[in-house]
């Protein structure tokens, strides 16, 4: 028993160490590691996933996946940036509707057709990818600028970028709903053990229904931070990007099976696999070795290995059979 | 169309409509398809057609004969089109004198296809040997590979494009065998091999047992760990075949674009062709029906001039209704 | 139906006439089942007795054909699990039904939770949590998530779940499986406390002697019936086994089943085990099996037969003991290794560990043969058929041909087409666990005269069965297997029923001379 906690430990804090040795690391080794132009650069960038991976997190936690995230973001961005000249506010809805509606469409498949999320959510991801490329007529859609809309990805509010503000307030809104509704309990619980939970009378389905439309939603947003900062709808951007957040949820301590996970880590996970990147960037900098940005993903796998062995000796110790 | 389940026996005598439509289902889609064509498509009955189409499937069946039987098993495999990159990236570096210098191009050609391909099969092995060694559910352990592996082909060529002209290796996207395009030829190969192991051979038994009833399976003595490497192993070999035709067609290697996304095409041939998502029964000419029929879809609306994107929103649908099919069809 | 008169005049639940039966064959013929307010109840039975799916009714799983139930002063219907868990009925399965890796007080309360300004106020959540645990002496951190505690804290904290839901009859449905005594002290304290609250329990177990320790009454179930209702100080242990297996103690039965008179010549020890434990359910068995011998292991469920078997096989790792197959020692790692010794193991469980539904009879039949008849990887063809055809005339399988798909057979025919899996190995040994269990009385005879015709051939056999005529009549030796334990041991003439039945209910032999030991 007592191995079998320091093992959950290690799955749930180790990420956080991770972080705050690299971050250690790079502030020792690197002169503006720390500096404020790295860290907003690295915060903006990094808030789109860190927004798609708070819905895959809800999303696993609940025992599912959805593979359908990152052309839902690409369709979010597409279809913000075609109204984004009236602005920010309009934009953000429209693109965020988007995604809710590709959630539901996942919901309604996986609940009441009952099929597996995995090939469920591949459909939708083909027919979010047809659908932005068919509104952006197979090319990127430009962003207004004369509106407010850029001033979302591209602003900043006390020197903090607004998407990183966004970010954080979903996780603390996600974080709040996770710890503190019965809904957000529930989620753990189905994901835990759904057979369960329907005896002990909780709403499953309606539970599961949600955690896809949440999923949705926030891919949407993901989106029209995606047109707004890099001033265009992208209608071929976010392949990898489900990948990119099962990892880092996944790398976070959430089981993939369901039933644990935190939306803390999850962050943390995000902000590792980033920093990974940036890091290698500033290595590359300082010319002592030339290690190319393509090391990012094999780095990213090898985490991704090591978590999920650990994990599986975790599963093994709660199934002994 | 079913290499797997033999014609059984009805144990009614009357002929039983329903029974007919939804076992061959998929046969009948693709020849109603067809027939479409060649009524309304101009130009449509003519080898050019045929040739374009099925070359268009050839690299998505050759990854979906691995992708079947790792299905069959109960398993997925998400790693295949960072495999593709792997071989894809490999092979030049050989032939092209890039990593080793070897004389003579047709040994070099050789010798860099072969290595590609065990290459792209040691890792399907790694696949395979983390989830039977951990049990780790396929789904994530091959998504190991799927982040790194592309990783692991764009670090060794640096994420440079490997352009090359090279009729020595080039036969294998861009050669004829008798007026047939070669990848089609190891497309047929490969669908019928892999439909005569499924069939007649212990290991394909031993791979439907396991999809079937893995319990069971393993009480009658079947190797489930060994079955299941082996599985995830060819599936590797022939995603490594599938990056060298790619990479022979374009004439040039690009890591980063090298079976981008074929883990879905891939799954999408086999669950439209009929083979159970949940394992225990697979069909490889399914798969390749299912491959078919995705293609003939798009070929259909753009010839008939509908965007490809709508084509996207009809494949997702087509994935959809198969599976919800499927659920049905066994209850 | 058998009915006394009772100092339980209040009932808390009745269940009357109840009758359900599944696809044509009666589950249920009117059973009845009475639970007065604050009393233990033992409910116990055989596999298909019916006891489980009177449960099923009683907790909205299954609905019933016909029949009244009363609860609680007023007429009772539960649509399902979770209604009848609303309605004051909760029950405590033996897979525990809880979120393992959720705290224990989220696995108490989730579902009642209370909140504050909307949000989940975990304090108080806790305190329930806590408060609900101390009634039991029990005093654990809350917060921590179920799977670090054993099973015997995960067994009470869904008992603590069920009080919390306000229930008043809590059922138990073999709650001591997997605990051990100490653990099995505490969930009866914990029982007794319920006792004493008012709130009633109904007890289903097969280890006898801890109904006589916390249970008032015993209602016994056989055959979808209700037989007997009796006070557990007034009823001894071998009548409960007798009334369960529906013999009468004093009577000697006449030959219910189709082994006949044995011819054939017992040979030289096959198989010898010795001291064999693993888990909780294998403490200590030591048995040996000879060739051309039917050796069975008798036992009430749970006594660790089946367990035990799987041993052999290597289907399960062992803790300790030794094996030994025609003298040479036996650790098989994996079922492969027992095949390759000639071990075959037919399961209980013929559609969870048998059958591959979507296989042909032929593939079904040559799944573990295989190897054997392929050559360089490829499967003989007409040898496969030549061996599955004749397996199939032999043992008269019905099926439309050698590839219709074995889930479309009935059971006594599947049953068929997985001896005929082993039988085709030309094993030494093969292990037959409830070979016919599930199904039809004519299948059953066929089954039973054919493993008397292999016996009588030179195989070792040995034979898992809760039919106890199956075991008395078909053996040429009977293991008495209790709690993991091998307590007995009948040879030849000296296998009958009472022998057996005392050994199953109270261990060793000298204890059922003394008479009733409770």
């Amino acid at each position: 028993m007592k191995k079998t906690s320091l093992i959950a430990t290690i799955s749930s804090q180790g990420v956080l160490i991770a972080l705050a040795l690299l971050i250690l690391f790079g502030w020792l080794r690197y002169e503006n590691f720390l500096g404020l132009f790295n860290i907003s650069t690295v915060l903006r960038y990094n808030s789109m996933f860190a927004l798609v991976a708070l819905g895959m997190c809800f999303v696993i936690m609940a025992g599912g996946i959805d593979l359908s995230v990152g052309s839902t973001a690409a369709l979010g961005s597409v279809v913000s940036a075609l109204v984004s000249d009236q602005g920010m506010l309009v934009g953000s809805l429209v693109g965020i509707a988007a995604g809710l509606c590709v959630g539901i469409l996942n919901g309604f498949v996986i609940v009441k057709l009952r099929i597996l999320p995995f090939i469920a959510t591949l459909a939708t991801m083909l027919a979010a990818n047809g659908t932005a490329l068919l509104l952006a007529h197979d090319q990127t859609v430009s962003v207004s600028y004369d509106g407010t809309f850029v001033n979302l990805g591209q602003g900043d509010i006390f020197n903090i970028p607004i998407p990183a503000i966004i970010a954080v307030a979903a996780y603390v809104i996600g974080s709040i709903v996770l710890n503190f509704t019965s809904t957000g309990r529930s989620v753990l619980a189905i994901g835990g053990n759904e057979d369960a939970s329907r005896m002990m009378g909780l709403p499953v389905d309606r539970v599961k229904f949600m955690v896809y439309v949440l999923s949705g939603g926030l891919s949407g947003l993901a989106g029209v931070i995606l047109a707004s900062q890099f001033g265009a709808g992208q209608p071929i951007e976010g392949v990898g990007w489900e990948l990119f957040a099962i990892a880092s949820v996944v790398v976070g301590g959430t089981l993939l099976t369901g039933g644990v996970g935190s939306v803390g880590a999850t962050l943390a996970g995000v902000l590792l696999l980033g920093l990974i990147f940036n890091v290698l960037n500033f290595e590359n900098g300082l010319g002592w070795i030339s290690l190319s940005a393509y090391w990012q993903s094999v780095i990213r796998g090898l985490f991704l290995l090591f978590v999920v062995i650990l994990q599986s000796r975790l599963a093994i110790r709660k199934n002994p059979a | 169309m079913s290499d797997v389940a033999p014609p059984h026996a009805s144990t009614s005598i009357q002929f039983d409509v329903m029974k007919f439509v939804t076992r061959y289902s998929t046969l009948l889609a693709l020849l109603a398809l067809v027939l479409f064509n060649v009524i309304f498509t101009n130009h449509f009955v003519s080898i050019q057609t045929l040739n374009v189409n099925l070359t268009q499937v050839a690299t998505i069946v050759i990854v979906g004969v691995g992708m079947t039987l790792v299905i069959a098993t109960g398993g997925i495999d998400l790693s295949v089109g960072s495999l593709m990159a792997i071989s894809g990236a490999i092979a030049p570096l050989i032939f092209l004198g890039t990593a080793v210098h070897i004389g003579e191009i047709h040994v070099a050609v050789a010798v860099g296809m072969i290595v590609a391909v065990l290459a792209a099969g040691a890792f399907g092995w790694f696949n395979g040997w983390l989830i039977t060694r951990f049990h780790i559910q396929p789904i994530i352990a091959t998504l190991v590979l799927f982040i790194a592996g592309r990783g692991i082909a764009q670090v060794s060529t640096n994420g440079n494009l490997q352009p090359f002209k090279l009729g020595e290796f080039q036969w294998i996207g861009l050669g004829r065998w008798f007026g047939v395009p070669v990848q089609v030829v190891i497309m047929i190969a490969l669908v019928a091999l892999a439909a005569w192991i499924l069939k007649r051979s212990l290991f394909g038994r031993q791979i439907l047992a396991i999809g079937g009833n893995e319990r069971a399976a393993r009480l009658a003595g079947v190797p489930v760990a060994k079955v299941k490497r082996w599985v995830y192993c060819i599936s590797g070999l022939c995603s490594g075949i599938a990056g060298l035709v790619v990479i022979a067609i374009n004439s040039s290697s690009d890591a980063n674009l090298v079976g981008l996304g074929m883990e879905l095409d891939a799954i999408a041939a086999v669950a439209v062709g009929g083979t159970l998502l949940s394992g225990g029964r697979a069909t490889v000419t399914g798969t390749l029906i299912g491959a078919l029929i995705i293609q003939l879809v798009r070929y259909t609306l753009l010839a008939n001039g509908v965007p490809d994107d709508v084509a996207k929103l009809v494949k997702a649908a087509l994935i959809i209704i198969a599976v919800w099919l499927q659920r049905h069809g066994k209850a | 139906m058998v009915s006394e008169a009772s100092p339980y005049n209040t009932p808390l639940l009745s269940m009357q006439n109840i009758n359900k039966a599944f696809a044509g064959i009666a589950a249920l013929s009117s059973a009845s089942l009475e639970v007065a307010a604050g009393e233990v109840h033992a409910l116990i039975g055989q596999n298909g007795a019916g006891k489980s799916t009177m449960i099923k009714i009683l907790t909205g799983y299954v609905s019933r054909d016909s029949g009244e139930i009363n609860f609680d002063g007023a007429a009772f219907e539960a649509r399902s699990p979770q209604d009848a868990q609303a309605k004051g009925i909760s029950t405590i399965y033996q897979e525990i039904n809880l979120v393992p890796f959720r705290s224990i007080t989220e696995n108490i309360c989730l579902g009642r939770e209370s909140r504050r300004y909307g949000f989940l106020n975990w304090n108080a959540m806790h305190d329930e949590a806590r408060s609900l645990m101390g009634r039991f002496n029990i005093n654990i951190d809350v917060r921590k998530p179920l799977y670090e505690f054993n099973t015997a804290t995960q067994q009470m904290v869904a008992i603590a779940r069920a009080i919390g839901f306000k229930a008043k009859l809590v059922i138990m449905d073999e709650p001591t499986s997997s605990l051990d005594e100490r653990e099995v002290n505490v969930l009866f304290d914990v029982i007794r406390q319920l006792k004493q609250s008012g709130i009633s329990v109904i007890f289903v177990s097969h280890k006898l002697d801890e109904l006589y320790q916390v249970c008032d009454r015993v209602t016994i179930m056989r055959d979808g019936r209700t037989v007997k209702i009796a006070d557990l100080k007034s009823i001894s242990k071998i009548e409960l086994v007798a009334s369960m297996l529906g013999r009468d103690v004093a009577q000697v039965a006449k030959s219910a089943t189709a082994f006949g008179n044995r011819k054939g010549k017992i040979g030289e020890t096959v198989l010898e085990a010795k001291n064999l434990s693993a888990g909780h359910m294998v403490q200590d068995v030591s048995f040996s099996v000879k060739s051309g011998e039917i050796v069975g292991f008798a036992g009430l469920l749970g006594a660790g037969r089946t367990e035990t078997a799987r041993l052999v096989f290597g289907a399960d790792a062992m803790r300790s003991g030794t094996m030994e197959l025609d003298g040479q020692s036996l650790a098989p790692r994996h079922p492969i290794d027992a095949i390759d010794r000639g071990i075959g193991f037919s399961s209980e469980d013929r559609k969870l560990e048998g059958i591959i539904p979507d296989m042909s009879v032929a593939e079904n039949l040559t799944l573990a043969l295989m190897p054997q008849i392929t050559k360089a990887g490829i499967v003989d063809e007409e040898k496969q058929r030549v061996i599955v055809e004749k397996f199939i005339a032999r043992l008269g399988v019905k099926c439309s041909g050698p590839e219709q798909r074995i889930r479309e057979l009935s059971g006594g025919n599947q049953q068929k087409v997985l001896l005929a899996r082993w039988l085709a190995m030309n094993p030494k040994l093969v292990i037959l666990d409830e070979p016919t269990r599930g199904i039809d009385v004519g299948a059953k005879a066929e089954i039973q005269s054919l493993i008397k015709e292999l016996a009588e051939q030179g195989l070792g056999v040995l034979m898992i069965s809760s039919e106890l005529e199956e075991v008395i009549e078909g053996s040429d030796r009977v293991f008495v297997l209790r709690e993991g334990k091998n307590v007995a041991e009948f040879v030849g003439k000296d296998i009958n029923e009472a022998a057996v039945m005392a050994a199953m209910a109270h261990g060793s032999e000298s204890e059922t001379k003394l008479g009733n030991a409770s």
